[in-house]
């Protein structure tokens, strides 16, 4: 009888410290970035960093504004959830609500598929036949570009969109459509004025969902967005996003210019930080 | 008059076959209890009669239905207009999730009637005769969800209501409710004969007794027995009918 509540008590233990493997290494993490990023900020100062348009960390007289970067990334996620979410939710609805169930099994293999293709795919891919398909057809010098990033971008969010939306309005009770089917409102209507509000927090959550995804790729965007720390003042310029920004000069940096990186990549960290919670309230909401 | 009417209507769910030659003629303004024990195909039938049934996968159906004449299954008929005119409600209440008011509207604003003042008074009429306006009157607004069971199956009720349909399907209405909102929702719909044709499916033979005016008897799928409901319960004309309302099984 002893022995088995210690032997429980150290399974317990065991147990918990697995546990918090995670929330030791988030702690870590964030306490890192936080002290390794805020003394390039303070010398820099706050404004003349987050809004400085000018990236020049290795000329003669350095600069470090990422206002640049910041602009790119903003602009970025906000093109590809433009682009994303109207294609992934009309595909949930269509998979959820509307598809035979071989067409839905085909279909959904599809989308997992797609959400397990290496980011570096996507990019390889997209500089091969996205960036010269936006070089002809716009008759620009390059196609490395804004526009290049977003497309790939609203792309890589597709299966986090369909899948979180197709959860939310399958989880529609079926007795709600029915109610709608009986007083005469046809299928659609029934979709979109009955399942769809009723899904609405689900939806609204992997609206978010993407948001996050797209704010956080690195590896895509650098491979077609030229990776220069343009102003994003046109879709067919080359830009460099907020991450990309980080892992492109890690390698040889040195100094402030190391201390800069690491500010950059505490503002990622805080505007994901920013998507998370957000998209806890909506989950939170969901469940109510 | 009748208003409705099955011939040789048979249904398969698959390879089962849940209603068997089903012949039946039923009354305008009148209101018909549809019993028999569990599985027997009175629910199958009534939801035939507003085709909800063709949502279902692997659904086979011969025979006719008529209704006002017309062959519901006829390539013509628009089954939307169909379900506006021969309106359902289901056993367990089922308000959408959306406010009182809406709920009401939702069925108008389907069939295309945005005027705010005209929508006001469907609305209102539809709780009116639903005999619920004055416990939600003043709060429209607020969420169906918010109330009772009794009050979501009158909300619902309404909800069917208001886009004026000409035959109520109501399907075992009070199964989900306590006795007080019972005899409620038999009273109002005896007031609702005035003016609809009710066809009600229930498993209360009590209530089917206080409220019907005809009976069916449906058992494995066949219509033992039709007529009215006090020669029904009074002189069943089949053994079966007699064995089951007596209680010997069901």
């Amino acid at each position: 009888m002893k022995k088995n509540q210690v032997l429980e008590k150290i399974i317990h233990g065991i147990f918990l410290l697995l546990g918090l493997i995670t929330v030791g290494s988030v702690l870590l993490i964030t306490v890192y970035l936080v002290i390794s990023g805020i003394p390039a900020i303070r010398e820099i100062g706050l404004i003349d960093f987050l809004f400085g348009k000018e990236w020049a960390s290795t000329a003669a007289e350095p600069k470090y504004g990422i206002l640049p970067f910041l602009l790119t990334s903003i602009y970025g996620t906000a093109g590809a959830i433009l682009i994303g979410v109207p294609v992934g939710f009309m595909t949930a609805v269509y998979l959820s609500k509307m598809a035979s169930p071989r067409v839905k099994s085909v279909m959904q293999s599809a989308v997992s598929l797609l959400a397990g293709i290496p980011s570096v795919v996507y990019g390889l891919v997209g500089m091969l036949v996205l960036v010269p398909g936006i070089r002809k057809i716009f008759h620009v010098p390059d196609g490395a570009s804004l526009l290049a990033a977003i497309i790939v971008l609203a792309i890589m969010i597709l299966p986090s969109i369909i899948k979180m939306s197709i959860t939310a309005l399958d989880a529609v009770p079926r007795e709600y459509e029915d109610a709608s089917l009986a007083l005469g409102a046809t299928p659609i209507e029934t979709y979109f004025k009955v399942s769809v509000p009723a899904a609405k927090s689900g939806i609204a959550a992997a609206v978010v969902l993407g948001v996050g995804r797209a704010i956080g790729e690195a590896m895509a965007v650098m491979m077609v967005a030229g990776n220069v720390p343009n102003m994003p003042d046109s879709l067919f310029q080359s830009v460099r996003f907020l991450t990309t920004a980080v892992s492109s000069e890690m390698a040889y940096s040195s100094g402030l210019q190391r201390q800069a990186l690491f500010s950059i990549a505490l503002v990622l960290f805080l505007f994901i930080m920013l998507t998370g919670a957000t998209l806890n309230f909506f989950l939170k909401r969901e469940k109510e | 008059m009748s208003i409705i009417s099955a011939k040789d209507l048979c249904l398969w769910y698959g390879d089962h076959q849940a209603l068997k030659n089903i012949n039946i003629e039923l009354s305008d303004r009148n209101i018909t209890a549809l019993i028999g024990p569990s599985g027997c195909g009175k629910s199958t039938f009534l939801k035939t009669l507003n085709r909800m049934n063709d949502l279902i996968p692997g659904v086979k159906i011969t025979g006719d239905i008529r209704y006002e004449g017309t062959d519901i299954f006829s390539n013509e008929v628009d089954v939307n207009q169909l379900r506006k005119e021969i309106g359902m409600v289901f056993q367990k209440p089922n308000p959408f999730p959306m406010s009182i008011y809406d709920n009401v509207a939702y069925g108008p604003r389907t069939h295309g009637i945005t005027n705010r003042v005209k929508l006001d008074e469907i609305v209102e009429q539809a709780l009116r005769d639903a005999a619920i306006w004055d416990e939600v009157k003043d709060r429209l607004k607020k969420n169906a969800l918010g109330m009772s069971g009794g009050q979501q199956q009158r909300l619902c009720i309404a909800r069917a209501l208001a886009v004026q349909p000409k035959i109520l399907l109501m399907d075992e209405p009070t199964s989900a409710l306590d006795p007080i909102s019972t005899s409620r929702i038999e009273e109002l719909v005896m007031e609702l004969k005035e003016k609809y044709t009710i066809i009600m499916v229930t498993h209360n033979m009590q209530q089917a007794v206080r409220v019907s005016d005809d009976t069916a008897f449906f058992l494995l799928g066949e219509l033992v027995e039709f007529g009215k409901t006090d020669d029904i319960f009074s002189q069943p004309g089949d053994p079966r009918t007699e064995d089951y309302i007596t209680g010997r099984f069901g």
